[in-house]
């Protein structure tokens, strides 16, 4: 019971409270990047989302069985980065040789994960938190729903601004930043639910 | 004109072409370390160092390393150099190591290193990508620490830690939380767009511009808009 408790505090304040994206700042290029159209930013978050609890399963067991026990915890960044890249790039691969159709949906947005700073910081994050395996998955899970309830959010709001008129040197990037800025405003009411829920 | 030349590869970094308020590369580290000053200090010379190094290996490198693996590989130099700064400063200045927290390792996926490996130091000599690390990593600095100069005074009425007591009843708290951090980020790129005004290069509508992924973003944006183009775009 007390796990499952955990499970769902974790999952909550991964998605909700310490939403990476408006609290943490990490994946904010994308973020900014491709949140003009939902059906892109809903595209980017599931692959997001997808690729961040492939990363944690596969970068856990990496940190517990392999670098831990040959005391090479230092590797960490090195080893991390570059099995999260080439996971990514098996995992392209495969949703094309074999489910062409999701690749078409997905796979355009593969690559732009890679150096996505949100997948490495939740690999590096779950291991500095010292959570176990199943509550790194489950964190992973409410990091990457979080990235993609911003997203969603964001295009909404995004696909308004531009019908306005905004001062010329606000246009672009600046008033797209003060839009997020008023989202996360808004994200901070939730702090502190969490705990009150379970306390 | 040789002379001219570097000064211009060193100097562009600083405004006309700064990473962070131009180029709008770098964006998490921007946005999580300024809230106070010396933390936005400590990121950016931290970053600057990894990001000279780098950019002088890959540049040393770039006749042996491979057109089609070139990314993994600037991945595996910048990783390193990440790991060795880490190290000397986990070893140096803890109090540094944990204000920075998991934005240190994260120095590995900045754009601007990553970028600038793409951008200049793949294609340019040894001294001059120096030169431009130095410019780069000056303008990351500077800009990082304008911001966090004003969301520290403003929000926490203290500079680089020191109180400064006569702006307490006046500091916006919220400021050196999340949102503000992003508002102030907003308001910096409005403001230097109206003083280089006209000289600055265009600015791309979204954020990765210049990163090498940027590619792919566009090429996922368009792909969608356009799916004919769809197969002709793959990833290198």
């Amino acid at each position: 019971m007390d796990l499952f408790k955990s499970l769902i505090v974790i999952l909550l304040s991964s998605v909700l409270v310490n939403n990476y994206v408006l609290a943490r700042f990490l994946g904010i290029c994308p973020f900014l990047g491709v949140s003009k159209k939902l059906d892109q930013a809903s595209g980017m978050g599931i692959a997001v989302t997808a690729v961040m609890l492939l990363a944690t399963a596969v970068t856990w067991p990496i940190q517990y069985w392999v670098l831990e026990p040959l005391n090479l915890g230092y590797l960490q960044t090195i080893v991390f980065i570059l099995v999260i890249a080439s996971l990514v790039q098996v995992v392209e691969l495969l949703l094309k040789k074999f489910i062409p159709a999701l690749h078409k949906g997905l796979g355009v947005y593969l690559p732009l994960i890679t150096t996505n700073c949100a997948v490495l910081g939740v690999a590096i994050n779950n291991v500095t938190d010292g959570y176990t395996f199943i509550q790194s998955m489950v964190s992973s899970l409410g990091v990457g729903l979080g990235f993609l309830l911003a997203m969603v959010l964001f295009s909404g709001l995004r696909s308004r601004i531009d019908e306005t008129g905004i001062p010329k040197p606000f246009r672009g990037l600046a008033v797209t930043l003060i839009a997020a800025s008023f989202i996360s405003l808004a994200f901070m009411g939730f702090a502190g639910i969490v705990d009150a829920l379970f306390a | 004109m040789s002379k001219n030349n570097n000064w211009s590869i060193l100097l562009k970094g600083i405004l006309k072409e700064n990473p962070v308020l131009v180029l709008i590369l770098g964006t998490c580290p921007t946005l999580a370390t300024t809230t106070n000053v010396a933390g936005a200090f400590g990121m950016g010379i931290a970053a600057m160092v990894v990001l000279i190094c780098s950019n002088m290996l890959i540049s040393l490198l770039r006749k042996v390393i491979p057109e089609n693996v070139r990314i993994p590989c600037y991945i595996v130099v910048i990783a390193g150099f990440v790991t060795i700064v880490q190290m000397i400063v986990q070893a140096y200045l803890p109090p540094l190591y944990e204000m920075l927290g998991v934005y240190l390792p994260l120095i590995t996926v900045n754009c601007i290193i990553l970028g600038r490996a793409e951008m200049f130091a793949g294609k340019n000599s040894v001294g001059k990508s120096a030169l431009d690390g130095v410019g780069m990593g000056l303008g990351f600095t500077l800009a990082l620490c304008a911001m966090a100069t004003i969301r520290e005074v403003l929000g926490a009425a203290s500079f680089a830690g020191i109180a400064i007591p006569a702006l307490e009843p006046y500091k916006i708290e919220v400021l050196v939380k999340a949102p503000g951090g992003m508002l102030v980020y907003g308001l910096l790129i409005a403001l230097v767009f109206v003083i280089t005004q006209g000289k600055a290069p265009l600015k791309k509508s979204f954020s990765c511009a210049g990163c090498p992924n940027a590619k792919h973003c566009h090429s996922a944006c368009t792909e969608i808009a356009d799916p004919a183009n769809a197969e002709t775009k793959e990833v290198q």
